[in-house]
């Protein structure tokens, strides 16, 4: 931790996460007003002392919609992180620990997921499931799994051999046991380093699922939301565009800093991927 | 070699084999009748059913997949529901316009990112190598439909420099060259990042090398050692990173198409979805993921064909 402060571009990254994180944890303190109530006597207005980041097309608020939509962006970010690196962590863990042809089919499925470009993938999923934003998390766990599962399933081949697990082995260990007692502590570090550094592209993928009015449905604010907001509305005014885009713009930059000086202070053998 | 690009070869046939098999799970799950969709609400019984029996509809679901199934491996995607055109042709048709984004793209890429790593390198540990180093991370972070966005706002819609929708003329091709400078930015902008951090790294390892250091000891002058004879292996990696990079730009493309108002293949899925235009989803789909399973599948073979170790891990 120390280390990480010693790094000024770290520094800079966990501030910007801390701000985005308060802002959308304290969003009803912070705003004065409902991020959904529509006002229009006060349309596309800009910056003032009222409201801090202007008005939207309806009139509704947009510094309490931008707070709003970083609670939306961050629960996503949480829960499908959480999803994908379970399911990760497991696939990864059969494909490393059991036969070889399980493991070749499953590799075989991993390149398959990802040989979809993400946005065709999220837009043939909306077909079938129709907007929402179980479909944004859908979209998400699909995309980082297969990432995750590989970098297990590399670990525990390399561990696997290993005297410790041989040892277990013949004392009787169950297979379960050796997993998760024995194998998942020791390739879990590189994981946790490489999903922080998957939360910008989580939090870009629903907000171009909202942008593209596949994600959160309206009027519940999200930032891609309130970037279409400002991109139907860009001849009349600029100021809904810059609301939208700033938050993802902070939130990207600031976990992507962070999770770069953090992969540098723990584990350098990372660089480069 | 041979049996590395049999391995790889058939890994490509059956990640689109998967896709096909995918998509044909989608269409079946997509709720009401394909037939009755495509006819509107005011067809007669008789006529839904010549057009189920027309669609194949009628026959057994493994039937049914035995013929998308030929059928897409020989290039029969059905027919779009309104026109009734074959999918193909419409997906092809617009192909050429993403792939010029794509090129585009590529261009912004590798104009700015070259010399930007190679600047980083040449000076590394100094200032301009931190700040190369910053920039190049946050291109990355930042995702391009917000480039794009707060393209079209800065350049096009207040400073009124370049055009804000469409592709341009047809036949005029500076016309078209102009409307392709804005979307193409937001399409590469991202991987100047990429290939920023790739020529810095490789840079510095070639810089390292003996002929490098027998070349400075003839006394050649610093300019010419490290353009001519440093950058121009340095930039190798590159060339294999754009592979994959071209895919990626592949989804920044459908944001581009979109903000800026293009015809292209992104644009085609995301209007046929919201006219709920289900063949052209799939089968546009389908023809971007083969394209992108083709690139990759390149790439791989070039890396396996310069690098060894690749083969025998695989």
């Amino acid at each position: 931790m120390r280390r990480l402060l010693r790094e000024p571009l770290g520094v800079f990254g966990l501030s910007l996460v801390v701000l985005v994180i308060f802002g959308a944890v304290f969003a009803d303190l912070l705003s004065a007003y409902d991020p959904t109530r529509i006002n229009p006597r006060v349309r596309f207005q800009g910056p003032s002392g009222d409201h801090l980041l202007g008005t939207d097309q309806l009139g509704r608020d947009l510094f309490s919609r931008v707070l709003y939509g970083g609670r939306i962006a961050l629960f996503v970010a949480l829960v499908s992180t959480a999803v994908s690196l379970v399911i990760g962590i497991v696939l990864g863990l059969i494909a490393g620990y059991g036969p070889r042809w399980l493991d070749n089919l499953m590799i075989l499925l991993f390149d398959s997921m990802k040989s979809f470009p993400t946005v065709m993938l999220a837009l043939a999923l909306v077909t079938i499931m129709g907007p929402s934003l179980t479909a944004v998390m859908v979209v998400v766990v699909l995309v980082t799994v297969p990432g995750y599962a590989r970098i297990i399933r590399t670990q525990t081949i390399a561990i696997k051999t290993s005297e410790f697990v041989t040892a277990a082995q013949s004392m009787g260990a169950s297979n379960g046991r050796i997993l998760f007692k024995h194998i998942l502590p020791n390739v879990i570090g590189p994981l946790v380093i490489l999903a922080s550094m998957d939360i910008p592209v989580v939090i870009a993928i629903e907000a171009g699922m909202s942008f593209l009015g596949l994600g959160v449905r309206p009027p519940t604010p999200s930032w891609g939301s309130i970037l279409n907001d400002g991109f139907s509305s860009i001849r009349d005014t600029a100021w809904i565009a810059i609301a939208g885009g700033l938050p993802i713009i902070i939130t990207t930059l600031g976990f992507t800093f962070l999770g770069e000086t953090l992969r540098d202070v723990f584990d350098p053998r990372l660089k480069g991927r | 070699m041979l049996a590395y690009t049999f391995k790889r070869l058939l890994l490509a046939v059956a990640i689109v084999s998967l896709a096909m098999f995918l998509l044909f799970c989608m269409i079946y799950t997509i709720p009401g009748d394909p037939a009755a969709v495509a006819l509107g609400p005011r067809a007669t019984d008789e006529m839904r059913e010549a057009l189920r029996i027309k669609m194949g509809l009628d026959q057994p679901i493994w039937v049914q997949f035995w013929n998308f199934f030929t059928g897409a491996w020989t290039g029969d995607l059905g027919n779009e529901v309104l026109s009734d055109r074959p999918v193909l042709d419409v997906v092809l048709e617009q192909l050429p316009y993403t792939l010029a984004l794509i090129a585009g793209g590529i261009s912004w890429s590798v104009a700015l990112g070259i010399p930007l790593g190679c600047w980083a390198a040449v000076s590394r540990g100094s200032v301009a190598d931190r700040i190369v180093g910053v920039i190049s991370v946050a291109v990355i972070a930042v995702p391009s439909f917000v480039i794009a966005i707060y393209a079209l706002l800065i350049f096009a819609v207040t400073l009124r420099w370049l055009p804000a929708i469409g592709a341009g003329e047809p036949g005029d091709l500076s016309d078209q060259l102009v409307h392709l400078i804005l979307p193409s930015l937001a399409v590469g902008l991202g991987w100047v990042g990429y290939i920023a951090r790739m020529v810095r790294a490789s840079m510095l390892e070639v810089l390292e090398a003996s002929h490098i250091r027998t070349a400075r000891a003839f006394g050649l002058p610093h300019r010419m050692i490290t353009y001519r004879y440093a950058l121009t292996i340095a930039i190798l990696p590159t060339i294999t990173l754009l592979g994959v990079g071209i895919g990626q730009m592949l989804s920044s493309a459908v944001f581009a198409e979109i903000v800026f108002a293009r015809p292209g293949v992104g644009k085609l899925v995301y209007d046929a979805i919201l006219t709920r235009n289900f063949p052209v989803v799939t089968g546009a789909v389908l023809v971007t993921t083969v394209l992108f399973v083709l690139l990759n599948l390149l790439a791989d073979l070039l890396v396996g064909a310069l690098d060894p170790r690749v083969r025998s891990s695989f």
